[in-house]
């Protein structure tokens, strides 16, 4: 049935048009993949990094504990007090001390909220009232006067002292409760799960399950807005604590400085009564006796009837094992401390009693450190470096011994905010979206009833009124990680240099891509997509080697001063936070300042331990050089400041990272 | 001799190929466990630089899918057929002159640029359509706002750069 030429002609026509659409749709989808994939592969870097970071971390904390098995040593050996590093002000800070209640009026009764302070006055006991003035002021990016937020702390502290290890909550088919996971000081989304979700009341309970600090900039109102919800509802407004409630981990990712920065008087000891309350934090809550909501996980060993019953502030950090001290911890050189230190790795005694609180502190670790993952059973979680992975047979044997339906956790980012693996058994939970980077993940909430399956709600934050397209987004992740892993590599270019030539036999300054990356997995020990990433870290050539040197081309570690050995350069830079936090430790007083002789011994023990190979001899000619030696101390800060990464095509010398 | 070094040639070639695959598979794989949810399939396929249209990729998902399709595939089964499509060089990409080409065949007036809704009308009426997703991401990044319309040249040389 023909129609003539011009039906044909339409027809090829519409052939043709045809084509050109699935071209173009083929094409478009080829780009969109790759965009997506090139979005994974950043996260991917974040989080190695951040979990290689976490191993960091745990090393320091061993490090504490090395340092504390050696004070007694060093007293018995040393003559000279003065100059030891690890002086009695330091055990304390590390060991804790409890605030007694009289304290609090003590020191409350001293400061006074000027007139002039036009930020929130809270009216104690506190009301719903003071939820919505806080909000409202915070939004105003007002600041709480000190006093208030002493008065808040010290109230909760007391709160929480009454509650127990596990808050055991009910719902019902009217009142749901919601729960959120991870806020890492983001205000904004904290925010934005109010409006949309609405206020804590008694009709509204909701958990927050652990890490509201550190990283994000507002962790200080976060606590703040959480503490008197908490103090206002104590029913219905439950906390968990994450890992990131502890003050070791305060003071890498954060908290601690802005807390000191924002409470310049006071914020000592707004870090103290912190410390104690953070111990005081429940380890989980039970919904409905069905649902167990941790921070982190579970293990194969979990007991919950022992979880139920341990002394859950027994540990100011959780990063450092129980030590327990006979006798008096008193500073005189008389009083022979006996020394026992239970530590991971390190030597017990083996009495009965010290085994228990080993064991009970491991406990506590795997319920705030450990993962899920696909694979059937429990290891020890190698990225990073606490707690455990534990499979979908765990989890199941887990629930069923204690007659539970689901866990919820959270603890590790995720792009939609929250997944469901272990056959629907395990949610992870994340509410802090865009948390590596502008555009890295999406946050979630959920909420739950009795008989009801949960009710997933996600969002995300962005700064424009208009989303820039897709492949702008993309690009600025990447652009981000790919910085990040750089400075990563060059804190590291010297072990990666050696290992990079003596796979070079020939001496070409090219690799093949298999010998490049397993280079690199090896040196730096971040398990990555390296052979997708190449592109993006060297130059390849026409053959497809790899020229290793280009990857250090357009950056390099600026040298404080002319005449410095670049070794020492890097070992500096490659251990800065560390080195941070140790000084912030010893330098009780929040001077910023420490004595030349602490600086040295500490540099000493820090070497051997870390089995760094740099004469002692060295850093004190570099400290001499860098003129940082006022009158027999240093200033760290300054000294550390002096080490960062330059980056040869910006425009402005970003020199370090989010992870500061 | 040369039969033997084109061999040991083709077995280093299979084995980065299994190296670069296990890579792109991995970072979908959130558990650990050696499968993906069979929906990223699609995106792992792409990000390792093959072009399947979407019906070949039904193909090839059928290929790889379990006898009672789960939802989820295993990288057993995904390696090997896989390793074939890359070896083979099967799903190239478009080059840029035959995509500009594309473009211009929708644009018999040759002005240069398409309307946003003929572009829409095209994308998700013709071939294999795009889901309103797919058709509002290549909208936001392709439309000049103030003539509502697409040039595409300067589109495609934007989307070139952007990609090297």
């Amino acid at each position: 049935m023909g129609c003539g030429t011009s039906c044909s002609e339409k027809d090829k026509q519409s052939e043709t048009a045809l084509k050109a659409a699935l071209i173009i749709q083929n094409w478009y989808r080829g780009r969109r993949a790759q965009l997506k994939t090139r979005q994974r592969y950043a996260l991917t870097i974040f989080q190695s990094i951040e979990y290689a970071d976490e191993q960091s971390q745990l090393q320091l904390s061993n490090f504490f504990s090395f340092m504390l098995e050696n004070y007694t040593r060093v007293l018995e050996e040393d003559s000279d007090q003065s100059k030891c590093a690890i002086k009695p002000e330091l055990v304390t800070h590390l060991l804790g001390s409890n605030i007694q209640d009289k304290d609090r009026q003590d020191y409350l009764g001293l400061i006074d909220v000027p007139d002039s302070y036009c930020g929130p006055r809270l009216q104690f006991p506190l009301t719903f009232t003071d939820i919505d003035l806080l909000i409202e002021a915070f939004k105003q990016q007002q600041i709480l006067h000190a006093y208030y937020v002493l008065e808040v702390l010290f109230e909760t502290k007391k709160l929480l002292q009454q509650k127990p290890n596990f808050t055991h909550t009910k719902t019902s088919p009217s009142k749901e409760i919601t729960i959120c996971g991870d806020l890492h000081g983001k205000l904004d989304d904290l925010f934005l799960i109010f409006s949309k979700n609405g206020l804590p009341s008694v009709s509204n309970p909701y958990v927050f399950n652990g890490d509201f600090v550190d990283r994000g900039k507002n962790s200080m109102e976060i606590l703040m807005i959480l503490f008197v919800s908490f103090l206002v509802y104590p029913n219905d407004l439950h906390l968990n604590r994450g890992n990131h409630e502890d003050f070791m981990m305060n003071k890498r990712y954060g908290f601690t400085k802005e807390v000191l920065n924002k409470y310049k008087l006071h914020g000592k000891k707004i870090l103290q009564i912190l410390e104690d309350i953070y111990t005081w934090l429940p380890i989980g809550t039970i919904i409905d006796n069905e649902i167990l909501v941790v921070h982190g996980g579970i293990s194969d060993s979990t007991d919950l009837n022992l979880l139920h019953r341990i002394e859950r502030n027994k540990w100011k950090s959780v990063l450092m094992p129980p030590i327990p001290i006979d006798g008096d911890r008193a500073t005189e050189k008389e009083n022979k401390v006996g020394t026992t230190i239970t530590a991971r790795g390190i030597r017990t005694n083996g009495s009965l009693s010290e085994q228990l609180t080993k064991h009970e502190w491991e406990q506590v670790v795997d319920i705030l450190w450990s993962d899920p993952r696909g694979k059937r059973g429990c290891y020890p979680n190698t990225s990073r470096g606490g707690g455990c992975y534990f499979g979908p047979d765990v989890t199941s044997r887990i629930l069923n011994k204690y007659q539970l339906k689901m866990l919820i956790r959270s603890h590790e980012c995720k792009p939609e905010g929250y997944e469901i693996c272990h056959d629907g058994k395990v949610i992870t939970l994340f509410s802090a979206s865009n948390y590596y980077e502008e555009g890295s993940n999406r946050g979630a909430y959920i909420r739950v009833s009795s008989g009801t399956p949960p009710r997933f709600f996600q969002y995300q934050m962005t700064r424009a009124t208009c989303l820039r397209p897709h492949y702008q987004r993309v690009n600025a992740l990447e652009s981000s990680a790919i910085r990040m892993l750089k400075e990563r590599m060059i804190s590291q270019k010297t072990d990666l240099i050696r290992v990079f030539q003596l796979q070079d036999c020939s001496k070409s300054g090219k690799l093949s891509v298999g010998q490049w990356a397993f280079s690199m997995e090896n040196v730096l020990g971040l398990n990555l997509p390296w052979r997708s990433l190449s592109s993006r870290l060297v130059t390849i050539d026409k053959d497809g080697n790899i020229d290793y040197m280009s990857s250090f081309q357009d950056i390099h570690i600026q040298k404080p001063v002319k005449e410095a050995q670049y070794t020492l350069i890097e070992t500096v830079y490659r251990y800065r936070s560390d080195l941070q936090i140790i000084f912030n430790v010893i330098d009780s007083d929040h001077s910023g300042l420490i004595s030349m002789e602490e600086f040295r011994s500490m540099w000493k023990l820090f070497t051997s331990y870390y089995s760094v190979c740099i004469d002692d001899s060295q850093i004190d000619e570099l400290a001499e050089r860098m003129d940082l030696n006022k009158d027999g101390s240093i200033d760290f800060n300054e000294f550390l400041k002096a080490f960062y990464v330059v980056h040869k095509f910006d425009k402005l010398n970003k020199s370090d990272t989010k992870f500061a | 001799m040369a039969d033997d070094r084109s061999r040991e040639g083709t077995e280093t070639a299979v084995a980065e190929f299994h190296k670069k695959i296990k890579e792109a598979f991995e970072v979908f794989d959130h558990e650990s466990n050696n499968t993906v949810d069979v929906r990223e399939i699609g995106t792992i396929i792409r990000s390792l630089g093959c072009c399947p249209s979407e019906g070949e990729l039904h193909d090839l998902i059928a290929e790889v899918e379990e006898e009672e399709p789960t939802g989820y595939i295993r990288f057993e089964k995904f390696l090997p057929v896989m390793t074939e499509v890359l070896l083979e060089r099967r799903y190239r990409p478009i080059p840029e002159d035959i995509l500009l080409r594309a473009f211009e065949v929708l644009d018999p007036a040759k002005r240069g640029f398409l309307s946003k809704e003929e572009l829409i009308k095209y994308m998700t009426e013709e071939g294999e359509p795009f889901s309103q997703e797919e058709m509002e991401e290549m909208l936001s990044a392709a439309v000049d706002p103030e003539s509502n319309s697409i040039h595409f040249k300067d589109y495609i040389t934007m989307m070139v750069i952007d990609e090297n």
